[in-house]
Order: C-alpha cells, then sequence, then structure tokens
C-alpha cells in the first residue's frame, strides 16, 4: 500500500476525517477498557453515553462546553492566521485571577453593573495575558508557542500564590482557596436546580458573531489570507502586526470570559485547580471543528464529553480521572493522522515496484 | 559568599541543568534532521512515569532508567509515524503528543502517587571531586549525571566530526538534495526523533529516580518547553546547550540563594523565575538576530516525503 497526491484535497474527507478519528478513538477506548479488565461496550457506555443519558447530564454537558467553546472561539480565529497561540489556559487562568479578584471586593457592592464590571474585568485580563506574547512576537519576534506556554505556567504559579496568599479566605481553615463569591457576583443559572449558566448564551452569541466575521467581512478574509501565505498577506497591504495584535488580544479576552463562566458559575470561588485544562483541551476543539464555528460547537460537546466520562469512570469504575487526558490525546492524534486523506489517498499496490517512473523528490 | 555555599550552588546547578540538557540534546537532534517536536513535555511525562513504576516494581534503578528511556522513544515513535510518514503538521502533532504524553502518564502513574523509593545515589569520584569549588558539582554526582555529559560528548562529536553528523544536517537543511543524493530522508528523520524521544525519556528518568525521587503529575514541569526554548537560545549548537542548561538550572535554583540569605519569598513567585528566564533569554536572542531563522534548519517543521 502507498499515498499518492490527490489533483485536489478531498472536501469530503475534511468532514469525514474527524468522525473516522472519533471511531479509532472508541475502538483504542474499547481495547483499553478490555486491557484493563473492564467490559468495552459497558465501559464505552459509562464513559460517553450515560453522562447525558438525562437532563441534569445534558446542562452539565453545557456546563462544560462553555468555557471550551469560548478558548476555542479566540483560538479559531489565531489559528486560521496561523499564529499558535498555546496561552489560552494561562489566559484563562489569569482572567480567573483577576475575576476573581474583583469578585471578592463586590462581595458587599449590589448593583447592577457588578455582574458585567467582573465579567469584563475578566476579559481584560486575558486580553493583558495575551497582550505580552502579542507585544513579544510583534516587538521582538519571539516564538509565541513558547512564549505563551511560558505564560500558562507563570499564571498558574500566580494563581497559586494568591491563593495561599493574599487571597486566601481568612476562615478557610488553611486551605488554599479564596473565600466563597457573594450571590449577587455569581452568574444567574438559565434553570432552577442546574448549574448552566448565562454564559451559555455568551458563547453562544460569540458564536454567531465569529461566523458573521469570518464568512462576512474583510477581516475574515484577511485572516484566511494571512494563514495561506503571511507574505501575500503583506504584498496586498494588510496590516500583520495589527492583526496579529487584534487576534491574540481577543482570544486573550474570550479565554478571561471563559475563565469567569468557571469562577463564577459552578466553582463560585478560586481554587488551585481551577482550569480542567480547558485552554489546552481548546487547541482540539479548534482542530477537530475544523476551525468552522459549527464544527467547533459539535466539536466543543464532544471534548466537554470525555470531562464528563472521565468523572463518571472514577465515580463508577475507580479509573484515574486522567483518563480524560488520554482520550483526548488520542482523538487528536487519530484526527492528524486521518487528515491525511483529505489531500492523499491510499492505493494498493498491485504494480510491480519500479515499473511506475517516479521523478525523485520532485516539488 | 563562603566556599562551601558556592560548592553547594554549583553542585545544585548542574544537578537542576541535568534533565534540560538531556531534553535539549535530544530536541537539537530531532531539529537538525528538519523536524520539530513540540511533544519533549509529554515524553518526559511518559518517561519519568514509566521509569518509576519499573524501579519500584522490579527494585532495580537501572531497570527503571532502561524502561524510561525505552518509554520516552516509543510514544516519540507515534509522533514519528504520524507527523513524517503521514505528513501531518509537526506543531499540532507535538502538542498531541504533550497532551497525550500528560494523560497517559498521569493514568499509568494513578497508584503510584506517594509512593517512594530510594533515589540515585551520588557517587564521588576519587580524587576528582576533591577539587576545589568544582569538584563537587562535576565528580560528585550520580550516575545519570556523568551519563548526560557522556552524551553530550557524544552528540557534539557526531554533529561536529563525523558524517553521520553531515548528513543529519544535510536532511535538515535540503532533504530534497539529500534525498536526490541517495540518503534516506524518512530513516534518518525517524531515528533523530527516536533519539530525541530516548532523551527526553532519560530526563524523566533523571526526575522521577534522582531529582524527586518520587512520581507525582506533571512531575516535567514545564521543563520540555523550557529545553525547546533553550535549543532555540543555543543557535542549534551543543556546546551552547550545555552552558544554557546550566544557567537555567542555576535560574532555577536561585531561591536557594536567596533563602540562604534569609529573604522569605513565596516559593510560587520563586518557581516563575525559570519560565520568566526563558522570555527573557527568547526576547534576547530574537532581538539581536533580528530574524528568527537565521540559525535554524532550513527545513525544520516541513514535511517530506519520497512520494510528494
Amino acid at each position: 500500500m502507498r499515498i499518492e497526491k490527490r489533483l485536489q484535497d478531498s472536501p469530503l474527507m475534511l468532514y469525514l476525517s474527524p468522525l473516522l478519528a472519533l471511531l479509532l478513538t472508541l475502538i483504542s477506548g474499547a481495547l483499553l477498557f478490555a486491557l484493563l479488565g473492564r467490559p468495552p461496550l459497558g465501559s464505552l457506555y459509562t464513559f460517553f453515553i450515560a453522562p447525558i443519558s438525562d437532563g441534569y447530564g445534558l446542562s452539565e454537558l453545557a456546563v462544560k462546553v462553555t468555557p471550551l467553546l469560548l478558548c476555542a472561539l479566540g483560538l479559531t480565529l489565531c489559528f486560521k492566521a496561523k499564529i499558535w497561540n498555546i496561552g489560552a489556559e494561562g489566559q484563562f487562568v489569569f482572567g480567573a485571577l483577576i475575576g476573581g479578584a474583583v469578585s471578592l471586593q463586590f462581595a458587599e457592592q449590589q448593583g447592577w453593573w457588578v455582574l458585567p464590571a467582573i465579567i469584563a474585568s475578566g476579559a481584560l485580563a486575558g486580553l493583558v495575558w495575551a497582550g505580552i506574547a502579542a507585544l513579544l512576537l510583534t516587538r521582538f519576534n519571539a516564538n509565541e508557542i513558547l512564549t505563551t506556554i511560558m505564560l500558562n505556567y507563570i499564571a498558574v504559579n500566580l494563581l497559586l500564590w494568591a491563593v495561599h496568599g493574599p487571597l486566601k479566605d481568612p476562615d478557610g481553615f488553611n486551605f488554599p482557596e479564596s473565600a466563597l463569591f457573594a450571590p449577587h457576583t455569581l452568574l444567574p443559572v438559565l434553570f432552577e436546580d442546574y448549574r448552566v449558566s448565562i454564559a451559555l448564551f455568551i458563547a453562544l452569541f460569540m458564536l454567531v458573531v465569529i461566523w458573521v466575521v469570518l464568512s462576512r467581512t474583510l477581516l475574515g478574509f484577511q485572516l484566511r489570507v494571512m494563514g495561506e501565505n503571511h507574505q501575500a498577506a503583506r504584498f496586498a497591504g494588510f496590516n500583520g502586526k495589527a492583526l496579529t495584535w487584534l487576534l491574540l488580544l481577543f482570544s486573550g479576552a474570550m479565554a478571561g470570559v471563559a475563565a469567569i463562566s468557571e469562577t463564577n458559575g459552578p466553582v463560585g470561588q478560586l481554587i488551585p485547580t481551577l482550569s480542567l485544562g480547558y485552554g489546552y483541551a481548546a487547541i482540539i476543539v479548534v482542530f477537530m471543528g475544523r476551525m468552522h464555528p459549527l464544527g467547533i460547537l459539535l466539536s466543543s460537546g464532544l471534548l466537554g464529553l470525555t470531562y464528563l466520562g472521565g468523572e463518571m469512570a472514577q465515580i463508577d469504575q475507580g479509573l484515574p480521572k486522567s483518563i480524560t487526558g488520554l482520550f483526548q490525546g488520542m482523538l487528536l492524534f487519530y484526527l492528524l493522522a486521518c487528515d491525511l486523506l483529505i489531500s492523499y489517498r491510499l492505493v494498493l499496490n498491485t504494480r510491480t515496484p519500479g515499473a511506475v517512473t517516479t521523478t525523485p523528490a520532485s516539488e | 559568599m563562603d566556599i562551601n555555599l558556592i560548592e553547594n550552588i554549583l553542585f545544585a546547578t548542574v544537578r537542576t541543568g541535568t534533565p534540560l540538557l538531556l531534553v535539549a540534546l535530544g530536541a537539537m537532534m530531532s531539529e537538525r534532521s528538519g523536524v520539530l517536536n513540540l511533544g519533549q513535555e509529554g515524553m518526559i511525562l511518559v518517561g519519568a512515569a514509566c521509569a518509576f513504576m519499573a524501579a519500584y516494581g522490579a527494585g532495580s534503578l537501572g531497570l527503571g532508567i532502561l524502561a524510561g528511556a525505552a518509554a520516552g522513544m516509543a510514544v516519540s515513535l507515534i509522533f514519528a509515524f504520524i507527523a513524517l510518514s503521514l505528513m501531518s503538521n509537526q506543531v499540532a502533532t507535538g502538542l498531541a503528543l504533550t497532551i497525550f504524553g500528560t494523560g497517559l502518564s498521569a493514568f499509568l502513574g494513578a497508584g503510584y502517587v506517594g509512593q517512594s523509593i530510594t533515589g540515585l545515589a551520588p557517587v564521588a569520584i576519587p580524587l576528582l571531586s576533591g577539587i576545589p569549588l568544582l569538584g563537587k558539582a562535576f565528580f560528585a554526582q550520580d550516575a545519570l549525571v556523568y551519563l548526560s555529559f557522556v552524551l553530550f560528548a557524544l552528540v557534539w562529536g557526531v554533529m561536529r566530526y563525523t558524517r553521520l553528523g553531515l548528513v543529519i544536517r544535510a536532511v535538515g537543511e535540503n532533504p530534497e538534495v539529500a534525498h536526490a543524493l541517495g540518503y534516506k530522508v524518512l530513516r534518518v528523520r525517524y531515528l533523530a526523533v527516536m533519539f530525541g524521544g530516548a532523551m527526553a525519556g532519560l530526563a524523566g528518568a533523571y526526575l522521577s529516580l534522582a531529582y524527586t525521587p518520587m512520581w507525582s503529575e506533571g512531575i516535567a514541569a514545564g521543563r520540555g518547553w523550557i529545553a525547546l526554548a533553550l535549543v532555540v537560545f543555543a543557535s542549534w549548537r551543543s556546546e551552547r546547550i550545555l552552558l544554557g542548561a546550566w544557567l537555567f538550572g542555576f535560574a532555577s535554583i536561585l531561591h536557594l540563594l536567596l533563602q540562604g540569605y534569609g529573604y522569605e519569598i513565596s516559593p510560587n513567585l520563586l518557581a516563575m523565575l525559570p519560565y520568566i528566564v526563558t522570555i527573557l533569554v527568547l526576547v534576547l536572542m530574537m532581538y539581536r538576530q533580528k530574524n528568527q531563522g537565521l540559525f535554524a534548519p532550513r527545513s525544520l517543521g516541513h514535511p517530506f516525503h519520497p512520494s510528494k
């Protein structure tokens, strides 16, 4: 068997490849469960279906989807322009830290403006954190992959410092946690008894906005050109630096809002393990979702499910929760592997080798 | 400053720089062959988990070290297959390897959190370890530190003096020409990536068998990424990697010095130092070179396949 370049990229495979990747992940998952001495199909059911088999489960999925979606939407714009922002995690954590500090400030203050101010502070903090990477990239040409990752570690340590020090709950029995946020600083929930908050609407609204921007505006066009070819973008007169700033700041702000959706939503305080790796999982969401808003909505549902499934496998089968990360990594591996089929096809080698004249090292 | 303190700081600097040196040498080898593998962090973690499990299970540190290197190499093969044979985007595939490795190591090591083993002990080399100032740092370390010296000399010698080094560089600079000359580009790249995997696995083994010694989730703490920055910092040259690794090692243990002088700073704030230093170093390097790609292998990150 060998691979042969297609004359044209296959649009069918572009959409089939994520499904194929999911299928391969499920098969590998079943094998893994079997290896661990668990019933494969039953375990897959526990992991992927049981968590969302009732209304509460579905609402919990929406809780997980919200931060993933917000982070992923920002990253989509960056990745489209081939700016590798791996820092959604740090932008999320820093947004949570500042938003949390502001929330604690407003514990006594009532007013309609309190919530918007908290959301804005989270967005602003995420924006600033991404702004550092933007400055380093545009001014000093420092590789954004490495700088954003370093900023992730710095943000996590800042959060740890804050919950061990200045923001530690004085009545918290010395746990490294902040005080619980006052009820009026929490995002209103959509339904009584469920944890899903209005942040879901913010995420869906931004999804529509980005869809329109990408498909209908000059900015969306510039992004795509820049992603295809930085040089062509320059010839066309696009301001690459300004675009880089805009994209990084925007995706940082989105990660900051994602943080508020967690801290002032289901979590309700600052804790050391605030992010469950949403910033990293959002990278997978973007690739799975083919950088298209609708695809991202679907793939954030799938990735959200891996979190619920991990929790379920822990409770139900005593498996480590980190099985979530294992499934997420597998998913991305399979996706990248299957993407070969977009521009190549597999050909069974029926002819004798050597009969085909190939020019070595063409291109 | 008294001589004892300097000796101890040099000792800790070399010790802390060792995992960075190992990973960065491996990463450099793979980048010199034109492959950008951002999965270093994941490979270190898998190496660390497997090394600890093997050492704990078999009661043998030597077996643990071998297991760490083998595990790092095994997961690097997944990357190599997808990135080289299937020509995927190397940035994304490397990230996938890190996400996968983080999850896999946490999953495998879940039952070993909090377990303890007797770690790799320092072995003082007679006479040499008595040299003032430097003796303790270079000749009273554990076996893996000595191994890192040997591996450094090996990589340095191969890249500088051998035909193999030339072929690796040619493949990284211009795979088309190397291919036309009859060199197996893919094979060279596979081997370079696997070497990188083994080195990252060794670094992991060093962390979980000598440095800490224990297993905890995320034990690599970003060392894989720092090592990648180190390769850029070193302009892809082994002798600069050696110096850079020690520089970073020193930055990571600065807090010992501060504590030694009685400064009280939150350990969490001090833990940020290596990452801040990494950013500063990146900025400095880029500012000096003006052009990011000045020293980078020309085909770094570009897929090559003979069927193309």
